[in-house]
């Protein structure tokens, strides 16, 4: 641990309201002691709390039912196969639509950050994209696309339900990713964009070579958090009848009357967002870090 | 016409209804280094970047040898590749290594091979004293350092013009000795350059001609030893006594 990190990042009013330096030195002392006794504080704490939750959750009335509609074994066995088939799936459509959304959206954010008036009509049209796929609930946007588009039985466009979430699912989160990438782009520095003008190179080449590499590093972050949630909404394609963890789930439920499938299946999705989730505060904070650094 | 590499026609800039360069006339002839000085917010950065082509211009016309730059049809980054110029804030890429900063400007706007354009960039770097720093990213070198490999990023491409501004602001004195010498040194080897500086004792020893520019006009200009010994201008001699007061010249 840092010594200097409670002085520092500590709340303000410590620092500044009072002296600085005394208030600091103190809370360097205390940190160090806390070192050895926090962790055994923090142990017991924990155990106690999840003991009691434990404890209470178990020796109530109700448990048994609850147990027998969600956790039970005989159903996880009847339901498990299908269930895993469902996420495979899920796991296929999220890599594929997290591909072409980190594509497609960085080039929506490269026309619309494109300078001078012949780009107007191309950063117009960004911009009214941006706005309306924003406005328009993501549910809603699957329904249009995955009942309405197959209904028009038009000759040579694709009637997959699967296509036509994934694509629900690219356009929609294109709009936010794109707007993530434009905050990366502007977060490059105007000066950066002149040395690279000034060395001769076009405005695509600029783009290309010194603003993107910076602004794409400067938004990592915020795009494994929507890596995170796409992960989760790639679930809402089941309303088109696709037959993924969820919807195999609720197939089983509404044979049984069992739970225990929709609970599998939210736990599938746990073990890889909470992972997906810790590593992006990892990595934000360490980049946070190598960034203070210097 | 002569033999002037540069040439800035009644040149007239404002942003907003701030007038800030107010028909300038300048000449650069070719192998000569002139200097700009004036105060702070006298117009010399932007008089630099709009010979750069980097801000457009409300009116007048920019030279280089007898071709317009500043004409509507001419490309502007067929005339950056002509130009050099270092930015008093160095504005070095800090996501590539010297090598690939330096390297940049040759391969991707002038089309030379990765090769070659690294072996003459090795060699600027080890003129300019730069050979350990190859592979280093700028955030690791001093400030005289990331200014050198600035300098050189700008001679890369071997630019007819070099422009230079304020290049030793932000240098304890120092690494402006270093600094100042490696712009002796080109000056030596008969490259045209133009430069904004605060440094008087610098332009007294090195420049051809001195400009003073004054709000957006070049108030004065001659060589040095004019400007500085017998300023015809008062706001010239006000503002060289406030710089001798400072002491810096
Ligand atoms: N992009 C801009 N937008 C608005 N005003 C600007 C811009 N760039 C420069 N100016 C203004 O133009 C004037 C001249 O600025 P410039 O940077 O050319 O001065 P300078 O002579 O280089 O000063 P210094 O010696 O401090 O570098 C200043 O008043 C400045 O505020
Ligand atoms: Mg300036």
């Amino acid at each position: 641990m840092n010594s200097e990190s409670p002085v520092s990042h500590g709340p303000p009013r410590l620092t500044g309201e009072r002296g600085a330096g005394g208030i600091g030195h103190r809370w360097k002392e205390l940190k160090v002691q806390d070192g050895a006794r926090g962790a055994l504080i923090a142990f017991f704490s924990t155990v106690v709390v999840f003991g009691v939750v434990t404890w209470v959750i178990l020796s109530s009335s109700t448990w048994p039912a609850v147990r027998r509609q969600f956790f039970s074994v005989r159903h996880l066995r009847e339901v498990w196969p299908a269930v895993w088939g469902g996420f495979a799936l899920d796991v296929k459509m999220f890599i594929v639509a997290e591909v072409l959304i980190l594509a497609f959206a960085l080039l929506v954010a490269v026309i619309r950050s494109l300078r001078g008036p012949a780009f107007f009509p191309l950063r117009m049209l960004t911009i009214v994209y941006i706005d309306i796929l924003r406005g328009i609930p993501l549910i809603l946007l699957i329904l249009i696309l995955g009942f309405g588009v197959p209904a028009l039985t038009l000759p040579g466009v694709p009637n997959d339900p699967v296509f036509w979430g994934v694509t629900a699912l690219v356009i929609s989160y294109s709009a936010y990713t794109s707007e993530v990438y434009r905050a990366g782009i502007e977060s490059v520095h105007e000066s950066q964009r002149s040395a690279a003008r000034a060395l001769g190179l076009t405005q695509w080449q600029a783009l290309r070579f010194a603003i993107l590499p910076q602004a794409v590093r400067n938004v990592v972050p915020a795009l494994l958090n929507g890596l995170v949630s796409l992960q989760k909404d790639v679930a809402l394609v089941s309303i088109l009848g696709v037959r993924e963890a969820v919807r195999e789930a609720q197939i089983y439920n509404a044979r049984t009357f069992n739970y225990t499938g929709l609970i599998a299946a939210a736990i599938l999705f746990l073990i890889i967002s909470v992972p997906a989730a810790r590593f992006t505060d990892w990595y934000t904070a360490r980049e946070r870090r190598l960034r203070g650094g210097h | 016409m002569d033999e002037a590499k540069l040439r800035v026609r009644d040149l007239r800039k404002s942003f907003g209804s701030k007038v800030v360069l107010d028909g300038i006339d300048l000449d650069v002839a070719e192998h000569q280094l002139v200097c700009l000085i004036g105060s702070s917010g006298s117009g010399k950065s932007t008089l630099l970047r709009c010979v750069d082509l980097l801000e457009p211009i409300d009116s007048g016309s920019i030279w280089i040898d007898d071709e317009e730059i500043t004409a509507p049809y001419v490309d502007p980054n067929a005339v950056r590749r002509r130009i050099g110029i270092v930015f008093q804030s160095y504005n070095l890429f800090p996501h590539m290594n010297v090598l690939d900063n330096v390297t940049l400007g040759p391969r991707r706007a002038h089309g030379i091979d990765r090769e070659s354009a690294e072996r003459r960039a090795r060699e600027l770097l080890e003129r300019f004293g730069l050979a350990d720093k190859v592979l280093v990213y700028p955030d690791q070198l001093s400030g005289g350092q990331q200014q050198r490999v600035a300098i050189v990023r700008a001679l890369a491409a071997e630019p007819e013009l070099l422009l230079l501004d304020e290049i030793t602001a932000a240098l304890d004195p120092e690494l402006i000795a270093e600094v100042l010498d490696v712009i002796r040194d080109l000056k030596g080897q008969g490259l045209t350059m133009l430069l904004a500086t605060h440094e008087m004792g610098f332009a007294r020893d090195i420049a051809d001609v001195v400009c003073f520019l004054d709000q957006g006009r070049i108030l004065e200009q001659g060589p040095p030893s004019e400007i500085f010994s017998h300023p015809s201008e008062p706001r010239t001699r006000q503002f060289l006594e406030r710089i001798i007061d400072a002491g810096r010249l």
